[in-house]
This record gives structure tokens, C-alpha cells and sequence, in this order.
């Protein structure tokens, strides 16, 4: 009997707390009673694997999903998937979605009054190499305004989700960019305590990938939970 | 040098959009074996209401008790047409439904078979992180020893272990975010 290295849990103020009154729709959708700490055991060290059968190679590229051109600025979203200790996440699935150039998402709950891009959905998806990298070609999507109180506009972003090699390691995310001036005033952007943590979660702009007159590249790392020691055999 | 793991948002309210390429509510095709299970129930938040802007995720072993991944080492079979993996949406009344197979017991950190159990994460627009959770199966005797079960209040542990109906091999378990019969979340 072998017992099982678990994954590592996150350092205080590094993840948002449930419940972020300013966020609004936290409040009664946060649970109000303490977790309970679950050891990890072969259901959480484990989870599900996705190959190149449940994927598309060309959805990784949300600007030639239709016959003509989406509008908006052109960007590349480049970035490695790692754990903890820098190790390379590889062949784990990376799903995006994200608004179109003018801040109106494709999905009957939106009622934003911006138009409809009939070029791009605002969906795509890849999984990592061998090597933890990724890349999507997609556009910069636009700001939004949404009802959580007056005035309130969301920042630029992009959603990530990401199942790394376990179940333990789940997480879903957004990305957003450097510079953009609704960052302070977002508050699920600013859910999390910590200042470095929080800043993580914006792109860099990225000489390397961009493309001569072609597109931007911005840069987006995602780190996942790294593993404890092995423990030593029973 | 330890990096950070990356901070976790919310799903917000139009992820459909992003994830219902890999919706799976059947788990099980025909030939699968073991237990047919039908699982349904709702999503509510603190005030009763029902969530429609929920997202399950189910992970589960096969009959056998054997996870369809590297890292399970267990000498059982595997079922080529068995995943595991389950992502299930919530319609506008909070309910959902998923058929599946009961796994088989897996190993606990004691050593000792786990009760059968599902794990689930639950995303929602207001969710800033996903909420882990399980269910359990009714009337199982090895729940009375389960390590996880155990961890858990008795008065709680019920949310966790989901309840026959009148139809055999439908069962009913529900997801309630917040209040006196909150459900038990785990910190994963």
C-alpha cells in the first residue's frame, strides 16, 4: 500500500475568498459554512484526461471560425501551463470564451446593446505541448458594462479554463490586459487579497509573439497546484 | 523557486459559451458495466432559489473501483468505453440530471476502501472558485465508515449521500450554496 502525494494548497490570500460582498452575486451564492479539509485520495489525485480526439486543432484560432474576418485588433494569447515548481503541465485542455471586439458575448443572457460580430462566436479551445505551451489567435475583446452597481464596466478579459493532471488541480480563471484603466474598479478582478497574486492574472505584452503587421501577442502563464513530496512507502 | 498557482474567477454568466463543447450528461453508454444510476436534482442559493447559471463537473471510478487515469495502479479492469468524466448543465428551474454507472470503492488515506462516491465541482456565475463536493450512495453500509463521511459533522453528512425516489435507480441529490441546509464543500 503506497499512500498518495497529494496536491498543494494555495498560500493565504492567494485565491479569492467565497464570499466578495462587492461582487454581488456572491452573496447569496457563497457558501456560509466553513469547508471541510479533504485529504486528497486517489478520486482527487486523479482526474479526467482529454486527447487530441476531443479536440479540434483548428479551435484554436477564434479569428477563422466563419467565412469572413472577425472585426477588432488581431491578438496572439501565448503562455505555458505550470505547476508549482515550474514543472510543464502537458497535453491538458485549455477551453476560452470571450466577448467579441464591442463587449457583447454570444449568449441569449447578454442583453448589451453593442453589436453581434456574425464572424466570431468568442469560443475556442487546444491543449498544451508537450512542453506546457499553448497559443490562440483571437481578438482583443471589448469592455462591458454589467449591473453589479453604478457605472460598473468590466475590464478587457478572456476566461480560462484548465483541468491540469488531476482533479485537485481544476481551476478556472480570466485573463485580462496590462494598462487597462477598469482594473481598479472591478470587483471581481480585485476578489483576491493578495496585490501579486491579483496582477498575476493580467497578460504581457509580448514582443515575441506578435506578428509583423499581423497581431499583437500578449503573454498569459497559468500556474496549477504543484505536488506534495512523495511520501515514503508504508 | 515555488511559483504561485494562479488566482482563481468566476465562470460569470455566459460560459456556455466555452464549455458546452464537452457536455456530457450520459456518462455511461449501454455496454458499460455495473449499476445503471439516474442522479437529478437542483441547484439553490440562500434564499431557495433556484441557480440557472450553474455548471457541474462529475469525476468518478468505473464499477470496478478504478480511475481511467495513469495514477490509478490498482490491478482492476479498465472499461475502454467508461471516462468518468461528466459536465452537466443546469436549466432555468436549477435542475439537473445525469445517468451514470455506482463506482466501485476506491482506496482511502487510511488504507481502507472508500465508500462508492462521485466528486463533483460546482462553477456558477457569483462562484469565485468552483465548490468541490461528492455524493454519496443511499442505504451503503460501507458509508458508516467512510474516511471523508467521517470528517463531516454527522448532522451535515446527509447533504453529501443522495436519496432514493419512488423510481428504481433514480436518485435525487441536490446542491444547495448557502444556508441552514447548505450543502457540505470541501476544501480540496
Amino acid at each position: 500500500m503506497t499512500s498518495i502525494a497529494g496536491y498543494r494548497r494555495p498560500a493565504p490570500g492567494t485565491q479569492p475568498k467565497h464570499l466578495h460582498p462587492p461582487y454581488v452575486s456572491s452573496i447569496k451564492r457563497a457558501p456560509s459554512k466553513p469547508l471541510v479539509y479533504l485529504p486528497h485520495t486517489l478520486t482527487e489525485v486523479t482526474g479526467p484526461l482529454f486527447g487530441k480526439e476531443a479536440t479540434d486543432v483548428k479551435a484554436c484560432d477564434l479569428t477563422r471560425q466563419h467565412s469572413g474576418e472577425p472585426l477588432g485588433e488581431r491578438i496572439i494569447v501565448s503562455g505555458r501551463v505550470l505547476d508549482e515548481d515550474a514543472r510543464p503541465v502537458p497535453h491538458t485542455l485549455i477551453e476560452v470564451w470571450q466577448a467579441n471586439a464591442a463587449g457583447r458575448y454570444l449568449h441569449e443572457a447578454d442583453q448589451h446593446d453593442a453589436p453581434l460580430d456574425p464572424n466570431f462566436i468568442g469560443c475556442g479551445h487546444t491543449l498544451t505541448d508537450a512542453a506546457g505551451r499553448y497559443r490562440f489567435v483571437t481578438i482583443r475583446p471589448g469592455a462591458y458594462p454589467w449591473r453589479n452597481h453604478h457605472n460598473a464596466w468590466r475590464p478587457a478579459h478572456i476566461h480560462f479554463s484548465i483541468f491540469g493532471l488531476a482533479f485537485a488541480t481544476r481551476l478556472v480563471t480570466q485573463m485580462y490586459f496590462p494598462g487597462d484603466a477598469l482594473l481598479p474598479y472591478d470587483p471581481i478582478f480585485n476578489c483576491t487579497a493578495d496585490e501579486q497574486a491579483r496582477n498575476r492574472l493580467i497578460s504581457v505584452f509580448d514582443w515575441e509573439s506578435t506578428i509583423l503587421e499581423q497581431a499583437l501577442g500578449y503573454r498569459f502563464d497559468v500556474i496549477l497546484s504543484g505536488r506534495e513530496a512523495t511520501p515514503m512507502e508504508r | 523557486m515555488s511559483l504561485q498557482p494562479t488566482t482563481s474567477q468566476t465562470v460569470g454568466p455566459y460560459f456556455t459559451i466555452g464549455l458546452a463543447g464537452r457536455r456530457r450528461s450520459e456518462l455511461a453508454g449501454a455496454g458499460v458495466p455495473g449499476e445503471k444510476v439516474t442522479i437529478a436534482g437542483r441547484v439553490l442559493d440562500g434564499d431557495g432559489k433556484p441557480v440557472p447559471d450553474a455548471l457541474l463537473e462529475i469525476w468518478q471510478a468505473n464499477s470496478h473501483g478504478k480511475y481511467a487515469h495513469p495514477e490509478d495502479n490498482q490491478n482492476k479492469p479498465l472499461d475502454e468505453s467508461f471516462q468518468g468524466y461528466g459536465r452537466i448543465g443546469v436549466a432555468e428551474n436549477g435542475g439537473f440530471l445525469f445517468t451514470t454507472i455506482k463506482p466501485g470503492p476506491v482506496p482511502g488515506p487510511d488504507g481502507e476502501l472508500q465508500a462508492p462516491h462521485i466528486a463533483v465541482s460546482v462553477f456558477a456565475r457569483g462562484l469565485l472558485l468552483r465548490l468541490v463536493t461528492r455524493i454519496y450512495f443511499p442505504q451503503e453500509a460501507a458509508n458508516a465508515d467512510d474516511y471523508v463521511l467521517n470528517l463531516v459533522e454527522p448532522g451535515r453528512r446527509g447533504t453529501l449521500i443522495a436519496r432514493k425516489t419512488a423510481v428504481q435507480g433514480a436518485l435525487e441529490w441536490n446542491v444547495i450554496l448557502q444556508g441552514a441546509d447548505e450543502t457540505v464543500f470541501f476544501d480540496c
